[in-house]
């Protein structure tokens, strides 16, 4: 489980350091370095064996159904990035420590720092495609959070919100490509995808499949034209910029690249693509690193610039170009985290990162300056640094392709002219800055920096240096073990060496250098050519692209949602009318094979009852006291419905709740207006009436069809096990208090809630009684009736009896938890209509809230109960008893949960009549005017 | 007997609708409540219909389908719970928003037709 262990230690780091606010500064940043290191030391433990060619896996099976593991694997691709980001990231918590004022929060950034490095370390661990996309999304996401630090900052903000765009909606992308690639191949573990070459490029999807994971690489590693991105990015704090935007997160799209390139390159739409991408950035990141006069905006294109020379490598698809590749990827990592720490050093010393401010730095600071320089110089790719090595590998291999047929001597020249820029912006930055006379007014008097600030730039810088002169000495194994993964199990023959005689190579170097301190000479000639051109603002393009595609989208949603509930019920009605309706059509005869049963005199007489009062509600709805009692008709008919057709407990269950419902659309009545004005036109009412009338047709003929065919059902099962097993003989009750108990729990606490959500709508209900009914007479004198009063007095316990009574037999008879807890709540709520609610209240002080917690509780706590004896959740026991004088008896765990069931119905019920009750007895008597 | 039974259950569901696409709120709570009649209804059905045959153990020889049965028994008591809400809704938005219009506020031409 070591591997599992290296994210997750990086994880457990940003907790910790989340919650080290209240320490110190030094023991905060100690606290947080702690996991970082302890990775490190176990990566660096595993590296012998990686360097051997082995391959490390370990796989958690998670969802086997879907092919979804949390799988892990450690090869030299892999370990090369680890070393990357535990390194450079435990510099960075270092480095943070000085650079951060003590105004910011550091455990908030080291916090997200931390999370950022889990994600960077799952992306390149994963062994599972959607796992490593999950990383990749959160990679988006922790860069958000880094990117937004300072969220006082508007364009902190804004950068943060365009960085999150870009590379998630290229995440996107990604997801979809990945999923492709799943589906060709039929399984989402990276080993046998990486092993599906063929496979994969042989299939019609290949290309679609290629361009989804290529969007999702260029987004990352901003990528012309997707490059915009990263320059807005660095409103982050500079130990952030030096993190994510050299090293990390925008390596993220190169690790994608590598780790696909064994399925998805060698094909010549990868090279065109890849290596064009990578070429126009190439180029125009360098001819705008120069104009920048933000040191940050120039690293930045830089960045850019050298991230599509390692795109462009990629994309060429030889051997040796994937091996220059990789040790770029060093190479820049090292030199240009250095650089941001060090212009992080300038920033914090003079309060300014414009270099047209920024002048003769090299007196105030000549330690850090050297530091800079030496840095900046292997960026240009100057001799006995790293970034001459690769460059020169760069070179060599831009004179092995045939990249645009003909025109292919295009390629090092052009390649010659972007390492002229480089040399270019890279003088500027070491001249520009270090010398060129005085500074000019800036905001703080420069000093060198603590001492320990600079310690992570003189690692990193050494390590430019170390790698430069002995190549073979510091980089040579992981070089051969991550192109040996990248390659796909072969290593070409290479030698990195600082001197290969006077070749090609060696004259574009030299011409590049010459040219590109030419080009710095000239610089003001440059400028104000660059300046005549019109400007080019991608941040204005993006914000009017969003702009535009809200402003669509909220036209669309405004077209489609106008707040009109008739209009979406409408909708939704033709909707299901469509759904419904369409398998009609497509059936060759609508009544099955089952023998219909005659028509009975009492069956006619219910229905036509039924329809009576169906009609007649329709017939009435303006005049709504009428209609109500129409509809209780319908009500009454259905629960004879119920017990005709052999459901006595759905007839109880229908009838007792028909009393509560119509007593309550009568309270609420009271508060309504007593009439519907008449407001559709005749058209609207045709309209209505033709969308009803044809899904009355509809779902009869579907009704009907259903009834008329014979089926199989699986309640034998039921019937056979209800007894025996659950211990009742009323099958509807077992079946809702034991077999399907578990839903009968959640029907309990949909219950629960709606109650709860009634009581808050009801509070500061601002509401007023009406003085008089609808035709303006008084209201009776006599508000309690005394006739009413003394009956249901008097009923009150004979009623209790009978829902004892019937609560008690449902195990065996028609009755149980829920009929019973109706019949209870009715009894109660005759009392409230005969005595009112402040007579109850004197009486009966009950929290109906506490009532139906209490019911759910004991409900959940029968089901938990059978953990106790080592059974599945809601297990349930019964057995017989002979108690003396009574006879047997059963007992059954049943009888609990289903107490629980009655408590929750009576409490929900009383909770909403008792509620809507209070506000007729306590609100003040006015007439409302609406 | 079928015929008759899925006659009702389209009648009720036609009614429910009809109800249902009404402006003001009360018809469209009785729409729901005769919408829930005819649904349950419909579930309850699809066990089939049989007379004199209640799923009690030992009270008969054949019995009917259970399941369906205490399906719509938690539906009757879910759907009490549901159409409770709606009318309190309806209650609260008329007190809120001082008319009864499903879409929140009656419409300007309405309003000057009245007057």
């Amino acid at each position: 489980m070591t591997l599992l262990w290296i994210p997750l230690l990086s994880l457990l780091g940003s907790i910790i350091s989340s919650m080290t606010g209240k320490l110190t500064r030094n023991q905060s940043t100690g606290l947080s370095l702690l996991m970082p290191v302890i990775a490190l030391l176990m990566t660096i433990n595993l590296a012998p064996a990686v360097f051997s060619g082995e391959e490390i896996r370990e796989t958690i099976s998670w969802i086997p159904l879907l092919g979804i593991d949390i799988a892990f694997r450690l090869d030299g691709l892999s370990l090369l990035f680890i070393f990357m980001i535990l390194g450079i990231g435990i510099l960075v918590i270092f480095y943070t420590r000085y650079y951060l004022s003590s105004n910011d929060s550091m455990p908030k950034l080291y916090a997200y720092l931390m999370l950022f490095m889990t994600a960077m370390l799952g992306i390149v661990m994963s062994n599972n495609v959607i796992q490593l996309w999950f990383f990749w999304e959160l990679t988006s996401i922790s860069s958000f959070l880094l990117i937004s630090y300072w969220w006082q900052k508007s364009e902190a903000r804004k950068g943060a919100i365009m960085a999150l765009t870009i590379t998630g909606g290229g995440g996107l992308a990604l997801l979809a490509g990945l999923l492709l690639l799943g589906n060709i191949v039929g399984s989402f573990n990276l080993d046998v995808i990486l092993a599906s070459r063929e496979m994969i490029q042989g299939h019609d999807w290949y290309e679609v499949a290629l361009i989804l994971v290529l969007l999702g690489a260029f987004t990352k590693s901003a990528q012309f034209p997707f490059h915009f991105w990263l320059p807005h990015a660095m409103a982050a704090p500079t130990p952030v910029s030096a993190y994510l935007h050299s090293a990390t997160m925008v390596k993220a799209g190169i690790f994608l690249l590598a780790r696909f390139y064994p399925v998805l390159a060698g094909t010549d739409t990868w090279f065109i693509i890849v290596s064009i991408t990578g070429l126009t950035t190439l180029l125009f990141g360098a001819y705008i690193a120069l104009f920048k006069h933000d040191l940050k905006g120039l690293l930045a294109y830089s960045t850019i610039s050298h991230l599509g020379l390692i795109t462009l490598l990629l994309g060429l698809s030889t051997e040796l170009a994937t091996v220059a590749a990789i040790f770029h990827i060093i190479n820049h990592a090292t030199f240009k985290a250095s650089l941001f720490m060090a212009t992080g050093i300038i920033d914090h010393e003079t309060g300014t990162r414009d270099m047209r401010k920024l002048n003769g730095m090299w007196r105030f600071m000549p330690y850090t300056a050297t530091l800079a320089m030496v840095a900046a110089a292997a960026m240009a790719g100057v001799p006995l640094l790293n970034g001459f090595l690769s460059k020169e590998m760069f070179f060599a291999e831009t004179l092995h392709q045939q990249l645009l047929g003909s025109m292919s001597w295009l390629i090092p020249v052009l390649a010659t002219i972007a390492g002229a820029l480089a040399v270019a912006y890279s003088a500027r930055f070491i001249h520009d800055v270090f010398f060129n006379g005085d500074p000019i007014d800036l905001p703080r008097q420069p000093n060198e920096p603590p001492r320990y600030m600079r310690v992570p730039i003189e690692i990193l810088v050494a390590l430019c240096l170390l790698v430069g002169i002995f190549p073979n000495f510091i980089v040579n194994d992981i070089l051969k073990s991550a192109s040996f993964a990248v390659l796909g199990g072969y290593v070409p023959e290479f030698k990195v060496t600082l001197w290969h005689g006077f070749n090609l190579p060696l004259l574009m170097s030299a011409i590049a250098v010459s040219g590109g301190l030419f080009m710095y000479t000239q610089r003001r000639h440059l400028y104000k050519f660059q300046d005549s051109l019109p400007p080019l603002n991608a941040k204005k393009a993006f914000d009017g692209m969003v702009y535009s595609t809200i402003k669509w989208c909220q036209h669309k949603i405004n077209t489609i949602e106008n707040g009109s509930l008739q209009r979406y019920l409408t909708l939704m009605f033709l909707v299901v009318l469509l759904f419904s309706g369409w398998p009609l059509l497509e059936m060759n005869q609508l009544v099955g094979q089952k023998p219909l049963t005659p028509i009975d005199v009492h069956n006619a007489v219910g229905a036509a009852l039924l329809i009576i009062g169906a009609i007649s509600t329709v017939i009435w709805y303006r005049t709504r006291m009428i209609s109500l009692l129409m509809i209780s008709v319908v009500g009454l008919m259905v629960s004879v419905a119920f017990t005709r057709f052999s459901a006595p407990d759905l007839a109880l269950t229908q009838l007792t709740v028909e009393v509560v419902t119509i007593i309550l659309l009568m309270l609420a009545l009271f508060f309504l207006p007593q009439y519907s004005p008449r407001e559709s036109s005749s058209m609207r009412i045709l309209r209505d009436i033709g969308i009803s009338a044809t899904l009355g047709v509809v779902i009869g003929s579907i009704c009907y069809a259903l009834i008329t065919r014979p089926f199989e059902s699986i309640s034998d099962f039921f019937l056979a096990n209800a007894k025996t097993g659950g211990g009742g003989t009323n099958v509807v009750n077992v079946i809702l208090v034991d077999f399907r108990g578990f839903d009968t729990l959640g029907e309990i606490c949909v219950l629960g809630i709606a109650a709860l959500g009634i009581y808050k709508l009801l509070i500061n209900l601002p509401l007023f009684m009406p003085g008089s009914d609808s035709e303006g007479r008084p209201w009776a004198k006599e508000r309690y009736p005394i006739l009413l009063a003394s009956i249901s007095q008097s009923l009150l316990p004979l009623a209790l009896l009978v829902s004892f009574y019937i609560f008690l037999r449902g195990h065996n008879l028609p009755g149980g938890g829920f009929i019973a807890g109706l019949i209870t709540a009715i009894a109660f709520i005759l009392q409230y209509i005969a005595h009112g609610s402040n007579w109850i209240a004197e009486r009966l002080t009950i929290n109906y809230r506490k009532i139906i917690a209490s019911g759910i509780a004991i409900a959940l706590f029968t089901g938990v109960g059978s953990w106790f004896f080592d059974k599945p959740f809601m297990t349930t026991w019964f057995d017989y008893f002979n108690i003396p004088f009574i006879g047997e008896i059963e007992l059954a765990s049943a009888l609990v949960f289903d107490l629980g069931v009655y408590i929750t119905v009576v409490g929900a019920t009383l909770m909403i009549l008792g509620s809507l009750g209070k506000l007729t007895a306590n609100a003040p008597k006015e007439e409302v005017n609406i | 007997m079928e015929l008759l039974y899925a006659s009702c259950v389209g009648v009720l569901v036609f009614c429910g609708v009809f109800l249902i696409l009404r402006s003001r709120t009360f018809p469209v709570v009785l729409g729901l409540t005769m919408l829930s009649y005819g649904v349950n209804l419909f579930l309850f059905s699809s066990g089939r219909l049989s007379l004199n045959s209640a799923a009690v153990l030992g009270y008969s020889e054949v019995y009917a389908d259970p399941l369906p049965q205490a399906f719509v028994l938690t539906a009757i008591v879910i759907g009490f719970a549901m159409t409770a809400f709606v009318v309190i809704l309806a209650i609260r938005g008329r007190a809120d928003l001082g008319n009864d219009h499903v879409n929140g506020q009656v419409p300007e031409n309405k309003k000057k037709g009245k007057v």
